[in-house]
Order: C-alpha cells, then structure tokens, then sequence
C-alpha cells in the first residue's frame, strides 16, 4: 500500500477500480483544458493578427495640438462679454515646443517609437491629373517603426531624400506616374515643388494608396508654411491594450491632445472587446461542462461504492476521511486533466500553426501559449475538479453505515 | 461489580424508526443485557425480531432511541460522532453475512484496512500483523489475491481475520456462516472458538442455525424486540 494516507490509498484504488470511468473523466477534463487554451491562443492570435493589420497603417497613439477653442473677451467691469473670438477653420497648427516634448514622449513607459511629422492638404499634379492629397511629412527611419512601409513597397524604393516623393499605386495610376516620373505638389497657398517619384507602396487601404504622398520633414515644413514645425507625433506602444492609458497620461502631462487608436477606431475595440467576451463565455461553458462530467461520474461513483464506505465506515473511518477520499479523486482527475490537456493543447496548436493559414501563408495561430493560459487552465481543471467533488463527497460522508451495508 | 467492567452492557435501550411520524414504530422494547469480556454468544430469534437492530445499536452504528449502551463500561451517549467511529474502529469488529471485503483490496490489504485507517497511513508492522493473521485462518497462500479470486467461505475467512486486526475485546458476527455450505460454516465457526479461546474475545453471533447457537456457550433469544431467555448468565 505504500506510505501514502488513507484517504490517497482509498481514493486512487477507487480511481484505478473504477478504470472506464475514471478514463473518461479524466478525457472529458483533459478535452475541456485543451480546448480553454487551445481558443484562448486561437483568439489571442486571431486578435494580434487583426491589430496587425487594422493597426498596421495607423500610429496607436496621435499627438496633436490641442485644440483650438473659441474665446471671449470680457469687459472687466461689468463682466459682459464683449467679444467671442472663433478659431481659424482649417489652419495649420505646430506643437509647441515639441523639440523639448519629443524625447519625454519617447523615454514614456510603453513607448516603443515615436515619429516626427508634417501633414497637410495639398493637390498632386501631373499633365492634365490633378488630385487632392494628404501631403506627409516624414523622416523615413522613425516613419518605418511606425508604418512599416520598407515591406509595402511595390515598385522602386523606400527611399525619401530630398525632393523625393513615395507615393501609393492607387495615386500613380490616376496620375499616370510610375517610378522614376515627376509630380507637381501644390498646396492650398500656391507654394509649390517638383518631386521624383523613388517608390510606390500598397498599404492594403484604397483611401491610403490615393491620398498618402510621403515626402521628407523639411519639404514639408516649408511647403505647409509650418518652418521647423510639426503636425503631430505618431507613436507606437508595446501592447496595443495600454494605448488609451499611455495616451491619457501624455495629455495630463503635457496638454497636448493625445489620442489612441481605442479613442479613434471605436468599433474596432468594441470588435476586440467582443472577442473577449465570446472567449470568456465559451471558457465558462467549459468549466461547467467539465465540472458536470466530474460531478456526475463522482455521484454514480459514491452510489456505486455505498457498500464499502459502509465498510469503511464500520472499521472506523470519520465522515471527514470519506469525504477526503471522494475530494481528492476530483482533485485528482482536475490535476490529470490539466497536465493531459495542456499537452493535447500545445499539440492542437502546433498543428493549427501548420494547418490553418491566413491568405498571405502565414500562420493564422503562432505556436506560442502564456505561461499565464496554462496555469490559468490547470487552476480552472484542479478548482473544477475539487469543486465537482463536494457534493458526491458530502453524501458519501453523510451516508449512513447501516444503509450503505445493506444495499 | 468486580474487576473490568462487562465488555457490554444495555440497560432499558429502545429503538423506534419514523420517531414523530405516523408510521412511527419500535422495533426493540427496552432490552438488557450483560455481555462479559471473553463470552462466546449466540443472538437467535425469528425473522423480524430485531436481531440486525440490536446488532448495530451495539455496533454502534446507530444510536438507540432511549436506554443505556456501556461499551466496556463506557456509555455512548457522552461520546459524539467521532468519538463513537474511533470506539468502533477500537473496540468492535465486525462480520457481516454477505463478508463486505472491499474488492479492490487484497486479502491482505482488506486486513490492515482497520490499522491505516486507526493511525491514518500504513505503517511497520501492520503488513506484518495482517500476514499473521491470514496465516492464522489458513489463508497464507492469499495473501495477494483480490476477493473476486476467492471462494465464500476463503472471503469470510478474510472477513475474520480482519475483524481481529485491532484486536478488539468484542466482535459481533452478523449471520457469519449464513452464506456457506455446512462444511465451511463448520470450520468458519471452529475458527471465531479459536479466537475465543486463544485471545480471550468476546464473540456475539447473529445466527438463523440452531445447530449453530447449540454450540455456543450462551443463547440469547430475541422474540418481537424482547428478550425472552438469556439475558443474563
């Protein structure tokens, strides 16, 4: 018997005794933590791959000047306003000081790259073609960390020197323009410049490809009339989730109007937030139905086993070792379960990672799962199992000797 | 009263099921008896008498309605739940009719079962004492097999032995050999007088078999919740 407690003696005999059911348990249990990790990775990968994309053309964090505000002039006196002075529409604004607030922004916390940048409205010329776009103002390595266009290019090069224009394919074929071309950028005050076309890039978004037209910092400074200015300054964080919190923090701290990618791509978080909540009610079903399996396989199992803890019961053992007996088969079944399904999960993954692919041949699910899924798991499967237990172990505690004897 | 105090004594002890309900009914009628250390015993009486109900009040496996029960001179009543198992598990050992080994148990394992459960886990020793006595009830070559593997009167051999495990000063055997051709009943029975007779156990044996009470020392006779020969001596 070994040196093992009574109630382990009893209850892993009970278990091995009880072999059919006790292996079906024990797979019921192990399918259900298999299938917790198993969607919790598919989700996670489903939704780091759509962040990836959606996010992939667009900086999480957006910082601005704030916004202009109408103000009034007050007569001291008599405390009547005198005077509302509305702000200019459509003007072109520069964040103040930014030389002094863009290395705080690019030492915050989470913060991960942070890009300088001009951008305005302005008409691309060529021939006869004459397009409104959004002119912008970059410097190409920190606008890289950002958008990765080095990737997204099509034609000629990432390559914006000066009087150097990347454009996107949907603007080149309304102008006609392919690399190696010139175009004529104007803006609304008639100031003006010719560029060379270097590269033509396809970030996946039709709007983007016709407006974009991506031009170095300085041109752009001076063509938007904003001489050593900037527009705003895009960011990007480690983990997409603490933008909105990143973003708050750069507002109260600097005054500057910050807005993350949650504040601006509201459904695309409402989208994100519902896959949570779909992974979250599919791991609660599970653990239901996981815990219903175990609870019930107990339940016939104390029936089954009347006559020996009545037995038992009669040689001596206390109402509380019985109920020992029955915890710890959960326990026991809860533990297996956990250490069987987050194999059967690692699998699954694995193969899904080979199987399932998105349109672009790479893997829809990546073959990594949290320390954090797995103990999450095998808390839920032993918590289930110890929980399943009670009530079958509360009867057969309270089951009463002579009964259990006679039956 | 000289000496130990009697392993058993009931004074007045009734018993009634559905206490309070309209089919409330009482099944013992306020029995005594005096049991003393060492005393070989039949319990006879008709079917219905309340031979079982008398047995499990003494086995302390349910309590009576009203009266005295003193195990070795200890009166159940002060004791609680835990305190009546541990008496139990000490000082009573049981033999059913149908011998209830627990089948996914070993012979041996089935009679060291009352020792780890009296001390919580196996221990030296207790492998030893079971060994002993299995040999003792001639059942030294199965020591290791299951009681699907053995024969009635083999399993109620077991029975036995583990009955004697804690060495209990009283054991009550519930129809022991009800189950088992005359032959067999006949060595099972020599072997609960070996006991007595070696180790000074009480025996008190629930029988149907007038052959069988003949050859005990003493025939308390059970008619209708009452005793009607035997209660003393």
């Amino acid at each position: 018997m070994g040196a093992m407690p009574f109630e382990w003696i009893v209850a892993m005999r009970f278990l091995r005794e009880g072999r059919m059911q006790s292996l079906l348990i024990v797979a019921g249990t192990t399918v259900g933590v298999a299938v917790i990790i198993f969607i919790t990775a598919l989700v996670n990968s489903l939704q780091a791959s759509l962040a990836e994309r959606t996010l992939s053309t667009q900086a999480h964090i957006v910082v601005r000047p704030p916004e202009d505000v109408p103000s009034r002039v007050v007569d001291p006196k008599t405390g009547v306003v005198i005077a509302r002075v509305e702000p200019r529409a459509q003007r072109l604004r520069s964040i103040d000081q930014w030389e002094r607030v863009f290395p705080e922004l690019e030492k915050l916390d989470h913060v991960t790259a942070a890009s300088p940048m001009v951008t305005g409205p302005a008409f691309a010329l060529r021939g006869n073609a004459n397009k409104s776009i959004a002119l912008v103002g970059i410097d190409p390595d920190r606008f890289e960390r950002i958008v990765k266009m080095e990737a997204r290019i099509v034609a000629g090069r990432y390559r914006i020197g000066p009087g150097d224009a990347v454009i996107g394919v949907e603007l080149a074929s309304d102008l006609g323009a392919s690399v190696g071309d010139r175009i004529r950028i104007q803006t609304a005050d008639k100031a003006d410049d010719i560029f060379l076309v270097t590269g033509i890039f396809d970030v996946g978004v039709k709007e983007l490809n016709r407006r974009w037209v991506l031009v170095p910092l300085k041109t752009a400074q001076s063509l938007l009339n904003l001489p050593g200015g900037l527009t705003n300054i895009d960011l990007t964080v480690d983990d997409i989730f603490v933008a909105e919190r990143v973003a708050q923090r750069i507002g109260a701290s600097t005054g500057l109007l910050a807005e993350s990618w949650m504040a601006i791509n509201g459904q695309l978080l409402a989208a994100f937030n519902n896959q949570t909540m779909t992974t979250r009610l599919i791991r609660i079903f599970l653990v239901l139905i996981v815990a219903l399996g175990i609870a019930s396989v107990l339940v016939v199992s104390v029936v089954q086993k009347q006559k020996e803890i009545g037995i038992l019961r009669a040689m001596g053992a206390s109402p509380a070792r019985i109920m020992g007996v029955f915890l710890i088969q959960g326990a026991v079944v809860g533990a297996i379960g956990a250490v069987a399904g987050s194999a059967l999960a690692t699998a699954m993954v694995r193969a899904a990672s080979y199987v399932l692919k998105q349109e672009d041949g790479t893997a829809l699910i990546t073959g990594e799962i949290g320390a954090a899924t797995y103990a999450f798991a095998a808390a839920v499967a032993l918590a289930t199992g110890l929980l399943a237990a009670i009530a079958p172990a509360r009867r057969a505690a309270h089951l009463d000797p002579v009964q259990a004897i006679r039956a | 009263m000289s000496g130990e105090p009697p392993i058993l004594e009931l004074a007045g002890v009734r018993k009634a099921y559905n206490v309070g309900t309209p089919v409330e009914v009482e099944v013992l009628h306020g029995i005594d008896l005096r049991l003393e250390r060492g005393e070989f015993a039949a319990l006879i009486g008709p079917s219905g008498s309340g031979k079982s109900t008398l047995l499990n009040s003494i086995g302390l496996l349910e309590r009576p309605t009203s009266g005295r029960i003193l195990i070795a001179g200890l009166d159940i009543a002060e004791l609680d739940e835990a305190g009546l198992t541990a008496l139990r598990g000490r000082t009573i050992g049981f033999v059913f009719q149908f011998h209830h080994l627990l089948p996914a148990f070993t012979a041996l394992e089935n009679v060291m079962m009352p020792l780890v459960i009296d001390k919580g886990r196996p221990a030296p020793g207790m492998a030893e004492r079971a060994e002993q006595l299995l040999r003792a009830v001639g059942l030294g070559d199965a020591l290791h097999k299951k009681p699907a593997e053995l024969s009635g009167g083999m399993q109620q051999r077991v029975a036995i032995a583990r009955a004697l495990a804690m060495s209990p000063p009283l054991v009550l055997a519930d129809e022991p050999t009800g189950n088992l051709d005359t032959h067999t009943a006949d060595d099972v029975f020599a072997l609960m007088r070996r006991f007595n007779a070696e180790e000074g156990v009480a025996f008190l044996i629930v029988t149907h078999d007038p052959r069988l009470a003949e050859r005990c020392d003493r025939r308390i006779e059970l008619v209708d919740g009452r005793i009607v020969a035997g209660a003393t001596v």
